[in-house]
C-alpha cells in the first residue's frame, strides 16, 4: 500500500510566496547591516572627523578654523613628539624581537608532553589575559624606587650597593617599560606559534635527524621556515597593538620622566586630554597611522601570497 | 501526482555550458536514473529540479506547475544527500522530525510519521541515538526516513550509495528497489555506477558533457544502445570496439582491419550498404563471443591469442589479442583455455552493434 | 629524545620552563601578598634589615575593607561586568552574522567587504579616541556606559566576525541544502543548523570578547567622568591615587580582585579562548 495513496493530514500549506531573504544578496544585507552601521558610525565617522580635527585649531570648548598642516608643522617641531616617535620604534622593535625570541623558546617547551602541560599552558597565558592597567600596577609596584623588590632581591644577592632607580631614570624606565610589555606579549607568542609548532609532523624532524642534521640545523632548515607563516601574522598583529600601545606607560610612568618615555599614544593623550588642545593631540594620533597602514598592506599582501600558493 | 517535466533546460556557469537542453517527461511513481561520468551534468540537473541552483533557461514543472522561481521548501520535495547531511547536533528523531517541524506539523503527526517511517526503515530503536553513534548504514537509512516522514511528491537521490562499501551497497539497492514499490513515489536518482542504474531505474538516462545521450528502459539501453558512448558506458564489462573498414565481396558485406576479417550477418549487412569503403565502428559485447565450434561455423568468426585468463567462478573472462587491438570476451566457466593458447571465437550474430566512425551514433 | 641524560633533561627543559613559569606568575603573586600585607609592612624601604618581603605573616583585609567601603569598588566590578557583558553580547550577534553572511553567502562586493572589516581591526583605539571622544558628547553618551557598550564592538566585531568565519566554512554546504529541503527557510537553516553546529566557535569568540572589554583602557579613561561610572582599571588607577601618594594595600588589593572576575571566567573556557587565539592566528 503506497503511502501517497492514503489519505493524509496535511496543515494548511503556506501558498508560496515570494521571499525576499531567500535572496542571498537581501539576506546579506540584512545580516551585515547591523556591523556596518556599527563600524561606520563609530570607526569610519571619527576617523574622518579626525583628519578634520588635525587641520583644525580646536580645543575643548572652542572650535577651531581651518589651519592646513599648521599642526603637523608644529609637532613635527616639537621635541617631545620627536622623542615619542623614536621611543614607539625602539620600543616596538626591541619589545617584538624578545617577544618572538621568548615567545619561541617557550612554545618549544611546551611543544612536549608533560604532565600538567594542559594547566601550565593555561596559566601561562594569564599576564595576556589579565586587564593590562592592573598587572602594570603590580610591575609599578615592583619598580618602586624606594620599596622595590627587585632592588631587594639584587642588593641580597650582592649585585647591587645603591638602588636602581628604575622609574626615575629615562633609559632605565625605558627598560622597565619594556620589560612589561614583553612580560605580558610573551604567552601570546609562545601560545600562538605552539599551535603552529603542533602542524609541523614530528617525522620532518625525525628524517633530518636520520639524516645527520643536527638541533640547530633541524630548527633553521625545517621547523623555521615550516612556522613562518603564523610567525608572519602573530608579528604583524602584535606590531600594531604595541606601536599604538598605551596603558602601560600611561600607568609605569605616565610619559616621564620629563617626557622621556611618552609614545604616540600617551603623548596625544597628554596633549589632547590633558591640556585640551584637540587637534594638535589629533594631528599626533593621525601620525601614526601612515607606518600602521605600511604594516597592513605588508600584512594583506602576505596573506594574499599565501591563499594564492 | 508526481509528475515532473523537463523542458529545454539549460545551466551556464559564467561561459561553461554545464547543461545542454535536457528534455524529459517523467511519470508519476516511475523511478528514473540519471546515470553518467563525473561532470556530465546529472548531478547539476537534479539540483536544478530540488532548487539549489538556478535555472539558466527553460522550465522545469512539477504535476503541471513551473517551479522555477519557487524555493526549495515549496517545491514538496525530498532529497537525500551523498554525504547522508544529518544534522550532528540533533537525534535521529529530531532530525526526520525537523522537515514536519519547519512546516508546523502538529506533535502527534509528527510523532505518527516518524514511527511509521522508523518501522518500514527498521530503525525504530536508534531514534534517541545522534547521528555520531550511527554506523553509514544506519546514517543512510536516517537519511531515508527523513525523505519519507514528508510524503513528497517526488523524491531526490544524490549518489546516495557511493559512501557505503561494496557489501552494504548490494543490500542496500534492494532497499530501495523494495521500498520504492511499497511507498510508490516518483523517484530521480543520480548515481555514476551503471549497475545501479540497471537494477533501480523503470527508466534511464545516460548523459555525457552536459548532453542527454540516450533515454530508455534498461533493457532497451543495453540492447539497442543509441551511440558508441551508451553502448560502452552499459554493461560491464564494457563492449569491445574495433575500428573496420567495410568492404564487399561475393554479395556480402565484409568488416576488415588487421586482426579481423569477419563476414556480416544479413541485417547488418542491410544497415551498412551506404558505407561500402568506409570506417565504422564495431560492437559486440563479451558475453556476446563463445568459443567457436563446429555448430557455430556461420557465426562470424575471428582468430584470437589469449593474453590474461581472470577466473571468477561462475564465468571466466578472456583477455584477448586480435591482430593490433584487444578483445574481452566472457565465457562459461567449464571452457579449458590458458595464457597463449590460440583460440577460434565466435560472434553471435544478432548481437553485433556498430556505429559510424565521426558521429559515434549507431546505425 | 631517547639517549639524553637526565640532566639534559633538566637543563634544557625543567630549568627554562621554571624561570618562564616565574617570571610570567610572579606578578600575581606579588599582587596577593601585597593585598594582604599590612600598611606597616609595606611600606619599608628595599635595603632596611629583616626584611622578608615574599612572605608575610600578619596577613590583614583591611585593603579590601577600604576598597569596598571608602571607594566604590563595588560600583566599578558591577559597571565592567555589565558593559562587558553587553558589549560581548552586541559584538557576538554582528559577529556570528556577518561571519555567516560572508563565509556562505554569495554576493557582490563580500570579499571588499570581508577585507573592510579586517582593517578596521587595525585601526587602533589610540587613533581615534580624541574624536570619538567630542562624538560621544554630541550624542550624550557621556559618562554612560552607553558611550562603552557602543564603541567597544568596534573592536570585538571584527575579531568575532574573523573567528566565526573559520568556524561556518568548516559546516558542510549539505546541511544547509538539506535543512532548505526540509522545509526551512535560509534563515530558518541559519538559525537552526548552522549556527548551532558552530556553537564551539561562539564561545570562543565569547570568552575572547570578554576578557578584552575588561581590558579596554583609554575609551573608558576619556568616556567616563564620574566615579559612580567608572570600570574598574579607570577607577582603581584614577581614585586609589591621591596627587603622588599611591594607596599601594588597596591598590594591590584592587588589582586583584578586579582580576579575579576575568580570570574566572577565562578558567571555564580556557580550551575555546585558546582554540580562538589559534584559529584567529591561523586564519
Amino acid at each position: 500500500m503506497a503511502i501517497a495513496e492514503t489519505h493524509v493530514y496535511m496543515p494548511p500549506a503556506p501558498r508560496p510566496r515570494f521571499r525576499l531573504l531567500e535572496d542571498e544578496r537581501w539576506l546579506a544585507l540584512v545580516l551585515l547591516v547591523p556591523t556596518l552601521v556599527l563600524l561606520a558610525t563609530f570607526i569610519a565617522y571619527p576617523f574622518l572627523r579626525g583628519i578634520l580635527l588635525s587641520v583644525t585649531n580646536s580645543r575643548v570648548g572652542v572650535p577651531g578654523e581651518f589651519v592646513g598642516l599648521a599642526n603637523f608643522y608644529k609637532i613635527f617641531n616639537d621635541g617631545i613628539f620627536l622623542t615619542s616617535v623614536y621611543n614607539t620604534f625602539v620600543y616596538t622593535a626591541v619589545t617584538t624581537v624578545f617577544k618572538l625570541a621568548l615567545g619561541l623558546w617557550l612554545a618549544m617547551l611546551l611543544n612536549r608532553n608533560f604532565r600538567g602541560k594542559a594547566l601550565t599552558r593555561a596559566f601561562i597565558l594569564l599576564p595576556f589575559i589579565i586587564p593590562t592597567v592592573l598587572s602594570t600596577f603590580a610591575w609599578k609596584w615592583m619598580f618602586d624606587p624606594t620599596f622595590s623588590v627587585l632592588n631587594w632581591l639584587l642588593y641580597h644577592l650582592g649585585l647591587i650597593t645603591g638602588r636602581i632607580n628604575w622609574l626615575g631614570d629615562p633609559n632605565l624606565a625605558m627598560i622597565s617599560i619594556i620589560i612589561v610589555n614583553i612580560w605580558r606579549g610573551v604567552p601570546f607568542y609562545a601560545i600562538s606559534l605552539l599551535a603552529g609548532l603542533q602542524t609541523i609532523s614530528p617525522e620532518l624532524s625525525e628524517a633530518a635527524a636520520i639524516d645527520g642534521a643536527r638541533p640547530w640545523q633541524r630548527f633553521w632548515h625545517i621547523t623555521w621556515p615550516l612556522l613562518l607563516p603564523v610567525t608572519m601574522v602573530v608579528v604583524l598583529f602584535s606590531v600594531i597593538q604595541t606601536f599604538a600601545d598605551f596603558q602601560i606607560v600611561y600607568v609605569m610612568t605616565g610619559g616621564g620622566p620629563a617626557n622621556a618615555t611618552h609614545l604616540f599614544a600617551t603623548y596625544a593623550y597628554q596633549i589632547g586630554i590633558g591640556t585640551g588642545l584637540l587637534s594638535e593631540g589629533a594631528a599626533i594620533s593621525l601620525a601614526m597611522f601612515p607606518v600602521l597602514f605600511l604594516v597592513v598592506i605588508i600584512q594583506l599582501l602576505y596573506i594574499r601570497r599565501v591563499e594564492v600558493r | 501526482m508526481g509528475q515532473v517535466v523537463l523542458k529545454g533546460i539549460n545551466k551556464f556557469y559564467d561561459s561553461v555550458h554545464a547543461v545542454k537542453d535536457v528534455n524529459l517527461q517523467i511519470r508519476d511513481k516511475e523511478f528514473v536514473v540519471f546515470v553518467g561520468p563525473s561532470g556530465c551534468g546529472k548531478t547539476t540537473t537534479l539540483r536544478m529540479i530540488a532548487g539549489l541552483e538556478a535555472i539558466s533557461s527553460g522550465d522545469i514543472s512539477i504535476d503541471g506547475n513551473v517551479i522555477n522561481e519557487l524555493a526549495p521548501m515549496d517545491r514538496d520535495i525530498a532529497m537525500v544527500f551523498q554525504n547522508y547531511a544529518l544534522y550532528p547536533h540533533m537525534s535521529v528523531y529530531d532530525n526526520m522530525a525537523f522537515g514536519l517541524k519547519m512546516r508546523k506539523f502538529e506533535r502527534p503527526e509528527i510523532e505518527k510519521r516518524v514511527r511509521e517511517a522508523a518501522d518500514i526503515l527498521g530503525i525504530g530503536e536508534l531514534l534517541v541515538r545522534k547521528p555520531r553513534q550511527l554506523s553509514g548504514g544506519q546514517r543512510q537509512r536516517v537519511a531515508l526516513g527523513r525523505a519519507i516522514v514528508r510524503h513528497p511528491r517526488v523524491f531526490l537521490f544524490d549518489e546516495p550509495l557511493s559512501n557505503l562499501d561494496a557489501k552494504l551497497r548490494v543490500q542496500m539497492r534492494v532497499e530501495l528497489k523494495k521500498l520504492h514499490l511499497r511507498l510508490g513515489t516518483t523517484a530521480i536518482y543520480v548515481t555514476h555506477d551503471q549497475v545501479e542504474a540497471m537494477t533501480l531505474g523503470d527508466r534511464v538516462v545516460v548523459m555525457k558533457d552536459g548532453l542527454v545521450q540516450q533515454v530508455g528502459e534498461p533493457l532497451e539501453l543495453y540492447n539497442q544502445p543509441a551511440n558508441k558512448f551508451v553502448a560502452g558506458f552499459i554493461g560491464s564489462p564494457a563492449m569491445n570496439f574495433a575500428a573496420v573498414t567495410v568492404t564487399e565481396a561475393n554479395g556480402s558485406l565484409i568488416a576488415v582491419n588487421s586482426g579481423l576479417r569477419v563476414k556480416l550477418p544479413d541485417e547488418t549487412g542491410q544497415r551498412l550498404r551506404g558505407h561500402i569503403g568506409h570506417e565504422v565502428t564495431l560492437g559486440v559485447r563479451p558475453e556476446d563471443l563463445t568459443v567457436a565450434d563446429t555448430a557455430d561455423l556461420d557465426h562470424p568468426c575471428f582468430d584470437a591469442v589469449i593474453e590474461v585468463v581472470e577466473q571468477l567462478g561462475s564465468e571466466i573472462l578472456l583477455d584477448m589479442r586480435v591482430g593490433e587491438g584487444v578483445m574481452v570476451a566472457c565465457v562459461e566457466p567449464t571452457v579449458r583455455v590458458k595464457v597463449r593458447d590460440k583460440l577460434r571465437v565466435a560472434m553471435r550474430p544478432s548481437k553485433l552493434h556498430v556505429f559510424d566512425a565521426n558521429t559515434e551514433a549507431a546505425i | 629524545m631517547i639517549e639524553g641524560a637526565r640532566w639534559r633533561k633538566w637543563v634544557f627543559f625543567y630549568v627554562p620552563m621554571a624561570l618562564f613559569l616565574i617570571f610570567l606568575l610572579f606578578p600575581f603573586y606579588w599582587m596577593v601578598i601585597t593585598s594582604v600585607r599590612p600598611d606597616g609592612e609595606l611600606y619599608r624601604p628595599w635595603n632596611s634589615v629583616n626584611y622578608n618581603p615574599f612572605w608575610t605573616w600578619k596577613p590583614t583585609l583591611d585593603h579590601v575593607r577600604y576598597l569596598f567601603e571608602e571607594t566604590l569598588f563595588a560600583s566599578w566590578l558591577w559597571n565592567t561586568t555589565f558593559i562587558a557583558l553587553a558589549s560581548t553580547a552586541i559584538s557576538l550577534v554582528c559577529g556570528v552574522f556577518a561571519g555567516y553572511a560572508l563565509s556562505r553567502l554569495n554576493f557582490p562586493f563580500a570579499g571588499s567587504l570581508g577585507t573592510g572589516i579586517f582593517i578596521t581591526y587595525l585601526v587602533p583605539q589610540t587613533l581615534l579616541f580624541i574624536p570619538l571622544a567630542e562624538i560621544v558628547r554630541n550624542y550624550r553618551l557621556g559618562d554612560t556606559p552607553w558611550s562603552l557598550i557602543l564603541t567597544y564592538p568596534t573592536f570585538l566585531i571584527p575579531f568575532c566576525t574573523w573567528l566565526m568565519m573559520g568556524y561556518f566554512k568548516a559546516v558542510p554546504k549539505e546541511l544547509e541544502e538539506c535543512a532548505r529541503i526540509d522545509g526551512a527557510s535560509r534563515w530558518q537553516a541559519m538559525l537552526y543548523i548552522v549556527i548551532p553546529v558552530a556553537v564551539p566557535g561562539i564561545l570562543s569568540a565569547g570568552i575572547f570578547a570578554f576578557t578584552l572589554s575588561w581590558n579596554e583602557f583609554i575609551y573608558a579613561l576619556v568616556f567616563l567622568s564620574s566615579p559612580q561610572q567608572k570600570t574598574v582599571p579607570v577607577g582603581v588607577t584614577s581614585e586609589l591615587i591621591r596627587g603622588d601618594v599611591f594607596f599601594w594595600g588597596p591598590l594591590m588589593a584592587g588589582a586583584l580582585l578586579g582580576s579575579i572576575p576575568v580570570a574566572v571566567a577565562y578558567s571555564f573556557f580556557v580550551e575555546h579562548y585558546v582554540a580562538g587565539l589559534t584559529g584567529s592566528v591561523k586564519g
